[in-house]
C-alpha cells in the first residue's frame, strides 16, 4: 500500500491522469456524439482532393469562381461541406443546365467516385456539413408517425401534405420528395438548398430527420383507395370526378336517349 | 298462350289480388294509372336532372352505412390500428373513427369513396341540369318557382357538401373551417360574436363536429329531400318541356308513356349512376384524410383547397389583393374577405337565382311556355349563361392556381396577376364572343331556310350562266328552323301626353324599355311565310326543278334561261 501511496504521488501522474482523462471524453464523444464527418472525409485521401480540385476546375469554376470564393452568378462554396455537394451534384441540379427560377433535377453528371471526390476538394476548404452514413438515413429505424407530425409541421406548407410537391413564389417549386434518395433528403434538410430553409441539428434532431425519411418513405406507393390522383387534393379529385364521372353518365345518356329516337 | 290467357298462374292471380286489396284501401289504381300514362318526352338532356336525383339517393345509401361507424367526437383520442403514420398520435374521435371506417371496417373505405364521389357528381349534375334549363329557357313561366327550388337545392347541396368534408376533422377540412372561421368574423358588427355562436366559443373548440354532423345528416339533406319533392311535384303538375319540332306546340306534351317502357329506361338510368359512382369508387382514392393527419390549426398543407364546388369561393379569395383592410377607428373592416368571399359569391349567385325574373321583365311575356328555346334563338341569355360560367371557372381555376403553377411550369404570380385581368375581361368577351356566334347561327337558319341546302352541283344554263342548285328544307327542318317567336324591345307611351303633361311611371317604363333593349336590339327574326314565299318566287322554281328531275339538266341548259333568273341579285347563291 506504501508503495502505491509512493507512486500516487508521483510528479508525472497528474499529467497522466490529464492524458487519460482525455482519452475518455474523446472515445466517450466518438461514440456519443453524432457521426459526422465520416463518409466523405474518412475515405477521402489527398489524391481525392487533387483529382476533385481538377474536376471543380474543369466543371464548376466558371460560375463558382476558381478558387470556389464565389462570383456575382454563383455562391461561396467555402464552407458548404461534402453533403451540400453530393446533394447538388448526385441529384443532377449542378452543374446547372440554364439560368431559371431555380436549379432543376436532371439526369446526374458524374460518375459516384468523381462525385465523391468533387464532395472531398469542396470539405476541405472549410468545414461543413458532412454526408450521412447510411444508418441515419436508413428509414426502417426511423418512426413514422413521429414523422409524420414532424413533416406536417415543417414541410408539408410546401411540399404538400405527402410530399407531392407544390408551388412556391415567381415559378420556383418545391419538388415532390417520393422518388428521392434517403441520403438526398437528409442532406436537403441538412444543407437548405436554394429556396428550402436549413433543418440544422438543434432545428431536428437527426433522429427526428429520420422519422422524417421513414414517413416520406411510406408514400407514393398508392394509396389504400386505389388510384391517388396525383395526392395533389380535391382538385385533382374534381377534375376527375367531371372527366370520368360526368363524362361517362353524359355518354350514357346520350346512348340511351339515342337508343329510343 | 291461350292456355294461360282463360287460367292465370297462382303467381298472377295473387298479384292481381294484392293489387286489388291495396286498391279498394288507398285508391292506389288511380296514381298508377296517372302515372302509367304519364307522357316523357324524349331527349338525352332531360337525363341530367335524374342524375343528380339518382347520385342523392346513392348518397342517402351509403351515407346511413357511414353513420353506423362515425363518431361525431371532438374527444381525444390515441390512434392504435393499421396505418404505421398514425400510431400512437393524439388525435379527435371523429377522425380515429374515420380511419377505423376506411381500414378496419369491411367495405367502409368503398362505402366512404362511394359517397364522396357521389357528392362530387351530384353537385356536378346539378350545375349542368341547371344550365340545361338556363339554356333552353325552361324556367319561363310558369316554371319561375321550380327554378328557385332547384337554385335553393343547389345551395343546400354546397351546404350539405361543406359540413360533409369537415366531418373527418382532417387537417385539410380543418383549414377550409378556418376559412369560414374568417368569413364569418368579416362580417361587420356581428361577425365574431355569430363565430362564437357558430363554434361555441373560440375556434376550433369542441362543439363543432356534433353540430356539423346534425346540420349533414338531418338538417341538409331533410330539406333536400322535402325540396326534391317539390321539385319533382311541380315538373309532374307542369307537364315536362319539349324541344321544338313539328307537331309540338305549348299545348302538347309529345313523347313516351311510362308504362310500359320508360319506367324501365328511368330504372336503368339509376344503375348507370350508381354503377359509374361504385366503378369510380373501387378504382380511385378520394379524399384520403389519413395524408393530412388529425386537425390541428397551425399546419396547412400545400394544395390545400375544397372540394371543387367550392373552389370558386377559394379563388375569390386567392385572387384579391392584400392590404385592402380599413381601419375606421377602433374598428377594422375586412374589405380584403368581404369583397371575395360575400360580394363576388353574392352577385354571381343573385343573377344566376333571379335571372327568370329578370328576363321576364325585359321581355314583359305573360304567356305560358312549354316550348323549350333553342340557345341561338335567344343571344343574350344565352351570351349571359356562357359568361356567367366563364366567371365561374376562371374562379375555380384561380383557386387551382399553384397546381396550375407546377403542372405547366409557370410563375404563381404571373398567374394570380392574369386571373385578376381575366376575372373583368372573360365573362365580357365570354358575353361578345358567344352573342356574335348565336346571331351567325341565327343567319345560317336564315340562309338555309330561303335557300335550302347546298347540294355542290353547278349548273350551266345556254345563256352562260352558272348556278348551284340548293336542295329546299323539308317541311320539318324548315320548322325547326321558323317556329319561335321573334322578340322585339318594348316600346313604350311617350315622356308626355298629347297636352305636354309628363306622364306618371314614365321613368320605370324607361328603364324597363332600357333593359329590353339590352336583350333584344340585336336581333335576327325568324323567316315569315311571306319571306319565303317570296324567295320561292324569286329562284325557287329553277332549284326545285332541278333537283326534281336530275336527268333533265340539259335539257335545262338548252332551254336557257329566264330573264328573271339572271337578275343580279339572284347570281350569287
Amino acid at each position: 500500500m506504501k508503495a502505491l501511496a509512493a507512486r500516487r504521488h508521483d510528479r508525472r501522474a497528474p499529467a497522466l491522469l490529464l492524458l487519460l482523462a482525455l482519452l475518455l471524453v474523446g472515445a466517450v464523444y466518438a461514440v456519443v456524439a453524432p457521426s459526422s464527418a465520416q463518409a466523405a472525409t474518412k475515405t477521402a485521401t489527398a489524391d481525392d482532393i487533387a483529382a476533385g480540385e481538377k474536376l471543380f476546375q474543369a466543371n464548376c469554376s466558371t460560375c463558382h469562381g476558381p478558387s470556389a470564393a464565389g462570383t456575382d452568378s454563383a455562391p461561396s462554396l467555402i464552407g458548404v461541406g461534402a453533403a451540400a455537394v453530393d446533394f447538388q451534384v448526385g441529384t443532377g441540379r449542378m452543374p446547372m443546365q440554364m439560368s431559371g427560377p431555380q436549379a432543376q433535377a436532371k439526369p446526374v453528371q458524374f460518375t459516384d467516385e468523381q462525385i465523391a471526390q468533387l464532395a472531398a476538394y469542396v470539405a476541405s476548404l472549410g468545414a461543413g456539413p458532412s454526408i450521412p452514413t447510411s444508418e441515419m438515413v436508413d428509414p426502417a429505424l426511423g418512426d413514422s408517425a413521429s414523422g409524420m407530425a414532424l413533416f406536417r409541421t415543417n414541410c408539408a406548407m410546401c411540399h404538400n401534405a405527402i410530399g407531392a410537391g407544390g408551388a412556391l413564389s415567381q415559378g420556383k417549386f418545391a419538388p415532390n420528395l417520393w422518388g428521392t434518395t434517403p441520403t438526398h433528403l437528409y442532406e436537403a434538410m441538412l444543407t437548405g438548398p436554394q429556396s428550402m430553409p436549413v433543418f440544422n441539428d438543434a432545428n431536428l434532431t437527426p433522429e427526428e430527420k429520420r422519422d422524417i425519411i421513414a414517413f416520406i418513405d411510406e408514400q407514393g406507393n398508392g394509396s389504400p383507395g386505389g388510384l391517388d390522383l396525383g395526392s395533389l387534393g380535391p382538385v385533382s379529385e374534381g377534375l376527375w370526378a367531371w372527366v370520368v364521372g360526368l363524362g361517362l353518365l353524359l355518354g350514357l345518356s346520350v346512348w340511351i336517349g339515342a337508343k329510343s329516337s | 298462350m291461350s292456355d294461360l290467357k282463360t287460367a292465370p298462374s297462382r303467381g298472377a292471380k295473387a298479384a292481381g289480388a294484392t293489387a286489388d286489396y291495396l286498391d279498394q284501401r288507398t285508391g292506389v289504381g288511380n296514381a298508377v294509372k296517372f302515372f302509367a300514362r304519364k307522357v316523357f318526352p324524349d331527349h338525352w338532356s332531360f337525363f341530367l336532372g335524374e342524375i343528380a336525383l339518382y347520385s342523392f339517393v346513392t348518397l342517402l345509401i351509403s351515407g346511413v352505412f357511414l353513420t353506423l361507424f362515425f363518431v361525431p367526437s371532438m374527444a381525444e383520442t390515441h390512434y392504435e390500428g393499421p396505418w404505421p403514420s398514425m400510431n400512437g398520435v393524439e388525435m379527435s374521435e371523429a377522425f380515429s373513427s374515420t380511419l377505423r371506417l376506411s381500414f378496419e371496417v369491411r367495405g367502409g373505405l368503398l362505402m366512404r369513396q362511394i359517397h364522396h364521389w357521389a357528392a362530387l357528381i351530384f353537385m356536378a349534375s346539378i350545375v349542368v341540369h341547371m344550365f340545361r334549363v338556363f339554356f333552353t329557357g325552361a324556367f319561363r313561366k310558369p316554371r319561375e318557382i321550380n327554378w328557385v327550388v332547384g337554385f335553393v337545392l343547389l345551395i343546400l347541396g354546397l351546404a350539405a357538401g361543406f359540413s360533409g368534408y369537415s366531418l373527418p376533422d382532417d387537417v385539410l377540412s380543418g383549414n377550409g373551417l378556418r376559412i369560414t372561421d374568417g368569413v364569418v368574423k368579416a362580417i361587420p358588427i356581428i361577425g365574431s360574436y355569430l363565430s362564437y355562436f357558430i363554434f361555441g366559443g373560440e375556434f376550433p373548440g369542441t362543439d363543432l363536429i356534433p353540430r356539423l354532423f346534425t346540420v349533414h345528416i338531418l338538417l341538409v339533406p331533410g330539406l333536400i329531400l322535402a325540396l326534391i319533392g317539390l321539385h319533382l311535384f311541380l315538373m309532374v303538375m307542369h307537364k315536362h318541356t319539349q324541344y321544338p319540332g313539328s307537331g309540338r306546340s305549348n299545348t302538347n306534351v309529345v313523347g313516351y308513356p311510362a308504362l310500359p317502357a320508360y319506367a324501365g329506361k328511368l330504372l336503368f338510368n339509376f344503375f348507370v349512376v350508381f354503377g359509374v359512382i361504385a366503378l369510380m369508387a373501387g378504382t380511385m382514392s378520394i379524399n384520403p384524410v389519413w395524408n393530412y393527419g388529425p386537425y390541428d390549426p397551425s399546419p396547412v398543407s400545400a394544395g390545400a383547397q375544397p372540394d371543387w364546388y367550392m373552389l370558386f369561393l377559394e379563388g375569390s379569395l386567392r385572387l384579391m389583393p392584400g392590404g385592402t383592410e380599413i381601419m375606421l377607428g377602433s374598428y377594422t373592416l375586412s374589405l380584403n374577405v368581404i369583397i371575395p368571399a360575400m360580394i363576388v359569391p353574392g352577385i354571381l349567385f343573385t343573377l344566376l337565382g333571379a335571372y327568370p325574373f329578370i328576363e321576364a321583365f325585359a321581355t314583359g311575356d305573360k304567356s305560358e311556355h312549354h316550348v323549350l328555346d333553342r340557345p341561338r334563338n335567344r343571344p343574350f341569355r344565352t351570351a349571359f349563361g356562357v359568361s356567367l360560367l366563364v366567371a365561374f371557372g376562371i374562379l375555380v381555376l384561380a383557386g387551382s392556381n399553384d397546381l396550375i403553377a407546377t403542372h405547366f411550369h409557370m410563375s404563381i404570380n404571373d398567374i394570380t396577376w392574369a386571373f385578376r385581368v381575366l376575372i373583368f375581361v372573360g365573362p365580357w368577351l365570354a358575353f361578345l364572343i358567344t352573342k356574335r356566334i348565336c346571331l351567325g347561327l341565327q343567319r345560317k337558319d336564315r340562309e338555309l331556310v330561303l335557300h335550302g341546302h347546298e347540294t355542290g352541283r353547278i349548273v350551266r344554263y345556254a345563256s352562260g350562266e352558272y348556278i348551284e342548285v340548293h336542295k329546299p328544307l323539308d317541311a320539318h327542318e324548315r320548322w325547326l328552323r321558323v317556329q319561335h317567336e321573334a322578340i322585339r324591345p318594348l316600346e313604350i307611351e311617350p315622356a308626355e301626353d298629347s297636352r305636354g303633361v309628363r306622364r306618371k311611371g314614365y321613368k320605370a317604363d324607361r328603364l324597363r324599355q332600357r333593359l329590353s333593349q339590352l336583350f333584344y336590339e340585336d336581333r335576327v327574326e325568324p323567316v315569315t311565310p311571306a319571306e319565303l314565299a317570296a324567295a320561292h318566287a324569286a329562284h325557287g322554281h329553277h332549284d326545285d326543278h332541278a333537283v326534281e328531275t336530275p336527268h333533265g339538266v340539259p335539257a335545262q341548259v338548252g332551254a336557257g334561261a329566264p330573264a328573271s333568273e339572271t337578275a343580279a341579285d339572284e347570281r350569287n347563291h
